[in-house]
């Protein structure tokens, strides 16, 4: 079931709001669409890794020799082969990296920092002989003391990961280095006087485990370092010009020499923004003269890449006895993986992002660890943080007797309200979201039964603008070919196309998107942070009238009269006695006059700003601990949902991977810090026997930074589910659960305990 | 040393080399250019390599090239019929059930094969029928749904 609730008087649209089928869609549905791995580049040859099977050792020596002797090996990399980099970075538009960093993670350098780091690779002329000649690099290893909890790598005897890293803090700079990156700290107003002036405080501490973005499609890459010095990529990445720039300042050479075909992208959710095998492809390429291809195995992905962090988070909220929030205090510790530059800061500006509260302060700690590097997943650092939040907002409105839709309306974020980090909202639709899972069939639907709850939760995610670029080629038929660069990880080729479609008034399959390599469009940030439909959608928007200016300046030669007297209405072209389509215009104007060619290129400054709030319902079996989801409502607001259907599919998907983090994912480590569920068999990711239908309910409070009222959507709903799961779990079994995933043993557990307490 | 295997694969006759260690999944993509079906694991988690071998579902990175002699193939690349979408590829582009589409390939197959056993699955059989494949992306949501609405498009054309 999906419902759209239009909260303000909709504006007429004939594309925008309709349900087309995908222009890349008879591809993906026959086997055709070419991902990297499908890929068969003449002459092409594989290249493998060595990674470390412990989770943190010095390297004494590495020796590729016998590796390089076998027949069939071509070349051997290690981290010799790459420039030693300062510490100097860039922002991918999900995150700074560092590029020392970064390279270190590529290939460890001098020490690996978790099971799994990169160590050296080898090219050879099939994957299994690549393999196998990886076996044979011999590494030295002096075995050291790791450390894999957060609290645990804070603490002053913990083994450290760098030696050098001293604390980033606004306070004084400590003397000793400690796995402390960075402390942050936001404040308003007086926490003193808040709690003060509060009838109810409560305090609850959190853990959540690591998880994985758990793309299907694996990291693949295939490099070609040509004899005149350019370098080709073709590589599964949520950012074309975000891989350029990061192989680029690798490998210490000009972003020019460097060009990166997209190819279609498996999913990402975050994770397939920073590089990996990409420069070690390269080298391998230019040693031996041959296009490189790595794909990464599954158990690689897991143990390499990603994961989003896992936190330990203390929440103290205070209310007034009429249920006003009044006072909020957060400790937040993120682990960032092995090198500084986790979530941290995101994750402590969402903490209490849906809440208008007067006094609150939120410190947060990133902290590094012997684990893979942390990155983006799904709004990252938001989910974290909404599972503590959440959690403690329930437990208050259950202590004031208050509803918890109601306690959340009582507070909610809105036009005006200042976060603690310092923005202030524009118009907003948190509580647009509230009202409509308040008003919906399954909020008024009694739940009955033993064993069951019904539990809601919200959530909030930035989203972000950023610089796009496209081109729009009129074609000599009439049709409008789209030239991006946001590589489209979810049906974004059509949520632009009808954008301008919209803006030219035709229709969305006259519109031909097509993403290209960054040779070939303007610089275009990732795709990422729910970014693509708003800020390419606005440079499409600008593409779109930029066509219509030139339309009308040759309408008007054609017509023998001032551009002045031409009106443009919905795609018609006309003047008081003249009248043509848009597509009549342009096959006319096309014949005998230079080509349109349409330019749109921004730099969106603002965040769309959204929010969702979610309800579930759900049993759980008293005899194994197991959870059954039994009903799902995701609301969220979308600003003015392009494609319904795509906006639908991003809130259940969305769902579904906070539903997976909620109840059964986690990295297992065992006491050498190796992770020992390294497969989808062992990493339990939901499947569809696991859940119910996801229903929607699409809110559209118009965004006032984009011409169609856009937002991102992509990111919010991953957030409420572990909060809203929790609350339901709590009403099941009279226990609150202060950890994830809430999996059959740890909630068996807890029912057993209650049962013999009782 | 590499054996000769001869099938029969989208109808046509084939026949290859492959070494023992290879399975179907690597000789289909990297030998036949068969590439519609994807890998996602290669140890037969996730569904995404999925074709029909004698009729029956399996996943092609579990079954080994050369046990494919004499054996019917079916893969992605031959669900369309001479450039008409199968009623599972028509209803899932027009119920948006796909995302990235990775996975896409092994749905159809998993679903192709348990309608052929079960015209007229139920919500939760459909649902067990699809458990061995993973989508990250969608939520399975509109994937169900694209399967019942093809088995009611079949269930249309008979009648």
């Amino acid at each position: 079931m999906s419902t759209d609730t239009t909260t303000e008087t909709p504006k007429e649209y004939k594309v925008i709001g309709t349900r087309p089928i995908r222009h890349d869609g008879a591809d993906k549905v026959t086997g055709k669409a070419v991902y990297t791995s499908d890929l068969h580049v003449p002459n092409m040859a594989f290249g493998a890794f060595i990674r470390s099977p412990h989770a943190h050792a010095r390297i004494i020596s590495v020796d590729t020799s016998d590796a390089e002797n076998m027949p069939g090996v071509l070349a051997t990399c290690t981290s010799a082969d790459l420039p030693s980099l300062w510490d100097k970075g860039d922002n991918l538009g999900e995150g700074y990296v560092n590029y020392a960093h970064l390279s270190g993670n590529i290939l460890a350098r001098g020490k690996a920092l978790y099971k799994g780091h990169a160590i050296a690779a080898v090219a050879a002329t099939s994957t299994h002989l690549a393999e196998e000649a990886a076996k044979r690099i011999k590494v030295e290893y002096e075995p050291l003391l790791a450390t894999t909890w957060v609290v645990d790598a804070m603490q002053k005897n913990a083994p450290l990961l760098h030696d050098k890293l001293i604390t980033h803090t606004l306070d004084d700079e400590p003397a000793k280095p400690s796995n402390i990156a960075e402390h942050v700290r936001f404040e308003k107003g007086n926490i003193e006087e808040g709690f003060a002036a509060a009838d109810v405080v409560i305090e609850r501490e959190f853990k959540t485990s690591t998880i994985h973005q758990g793309y299907i499609e694996s990291h693949v890459s295939v490099a070609l370092w040509n004899e005149d010095g350019r370098l080709k990529i073709w590589t599964a990445t949520q950012g074309s010009f975000a891989t350029r720039q990061q192989v680029a300042a690798v490998l210490e050479m000009p972003v020019s020499q460097v060009t990166v075909t997209p190819c279609e992208i498996g999913g990402g959710f975050g994770g397939k923004i920073s590089i990996y095998e990409q420069p070690v492809a390269a080298i391998l390429s230019r040693k031996c003269g041959r296009p490189i291809k790595i794909a990464m195995r599954r158990d690689e992905v897991f143990e390499a890449t990603g994961p989003t962090p896992g936190s330990f988070i203390r929440v103290k909220l205070g209310a007034t006895k009429d249920g006003k929030l009044n006072a909020a205090e957060a400790w937040v510790a993120f682990d960032a993986g092995a090198y500084p530059g986790g979530f941290i800061a995101p994750g402590c500006m969402c903490a209490l992002s849906c809440y208008d509260i007067p006094h609150a302060t939120v410190d947060g700690f990133d902290v590094v660890l012997n684990k893979p590097k942390t990155q983006a997943y799904r709004a990252p650092g938001s989910t974290h943080v909404a599972f503590a939040v959440e959690s403690v907002i329930d437990e208050l409105a259950t202590e004031l007797k208050i509803d918890p839709i109601d306690f959340r309306l009582n507070n909610a974020a809105k036009e005006g309200t200042r976060r603690v980090d310092g923005p202030v909202y524009p118009r907003v639709g948190l509580v647009e979201c509230l009202q409509a899972i308040q008003n919906s069939d399954h909020w008024k639907s009694p739940l009955t039964g033993p064993n069951r709850g019904r539990g809601v939760a919200c959530g909030f995610w930035f989203n972000a603008g950023l610089k796009s670029s496209v081109a729009a080629n009129v074609n000599a038929d009439g049709t409008v070919t789209l030239i991006e660069g946001s590589t489209d990880i979810g049906g974004t080729r059509t949520s632009l196309a009808m954008q301008l479609a919209e803006t030219l008034g035709i229709n969305a399959e006259d519109v031909i998107p097509q993403v290209v390599d960054t040779d070939s469009v303007g610089f275009t940030d990732v795709t990422g942070g729910s970014r693509v439909t708003f800020a390419t959608g606005l440079a499409t928007y600008e593409a779109g009238l930029d066509i219509q200016r030139q339309l009308v300046k040759q309408a008007a030669k054609l017509w023998e009269c001032d551009s002045e007297d031409i009106t443009v209405t919905d795609g018609t072209y006309q003047t008081k006695d003249k009248s043509l389509s848009f597509k009549e215009l342009a096959v006319q104007v096309s014949a005998s006059n230079e080509p349109i060619v349409g330019r749109g290129a921004v730099d969106a400054p603002n965040a769309s700003n959204a929010f969702g709030a979610h309800i579930v319902d759900l049993e759980v079996d008293p005899d194994t601990g197991k959870v059954t989801i039994l009903r799902y409502t995701a609301c969220q607001d979308a600003g003015k949902a392009i494609h319904p259907s795509y906006v639908e599919g991003q809130m259940q998907g969305g769902a579904v991977q906070g539903i997976g983090w909620a109840l059964n994912e986690e990295y297992f480590y065992d006491d050498h810090g190796h992770m020992r569920n390294a497969s989808f068999l062992d990493y339990r990711m939901p499947t569809c026997y696991d859940l119910p239908m996801i229903d929607t309910i699409i809110v559209e409070v118009a965004n006032p930074d984009h011409p169609y009222g856009v937002r991102g959507v992509g990111e919010v709903p991953i957030v409420p589910p572990p909060p809203a799961i929790a609350s339901a779990m709590h009403q099941a079994t009279g226990i609150r659960f202060y950890e994830l995933p809430m999996s059959p043993p740890k909630v068996w557990k807890a029912m057993m305990t209650k049962n013999t307490e009782d | 040393m590499k054996t000769h295997v001869t099938t029969t694969i989208n109808g046509e006759s084939v026949e290859f080399l492959c070494q023992p260690r290879q399975s179907l999944l690597e000789v289909l993509r990297d030998e036949l250019s068969l590439t519609g079906c994807k890998e996602g694991c290669n140890n037969g988690n996730c569904g995404a390599c999925t074709v029909m071998l004698n009729g029956s579902p399996v996943d092609s990175c579990l079954v080994l090239a050369v046990e494919a002699e004499e054996a019917t193939i079916e893969t992605i690349e031959g669900v369309a019929d001479k450039g008409h979408l199968h009623p599972l590829q028509q209803c899932f582009l027009e119920g948006a059930a796909l995302q990235c589409g990775i996975c896409t390939p092994g749905f159809i197959m998993a679903a192709k094969a348990l309608l052929e056993k079960n015209p007229q699955p139920t919500e939760e059989e459909i649902r067990f029928g699809l458990a061995g494949n993973l989508c990250r992306c969608t939520g399975y949501d509109k994937i169900v749904r694209a399967v019942q609405a093809a088995a009611e498009l079949q269930k249309e054309s008979v009648s």
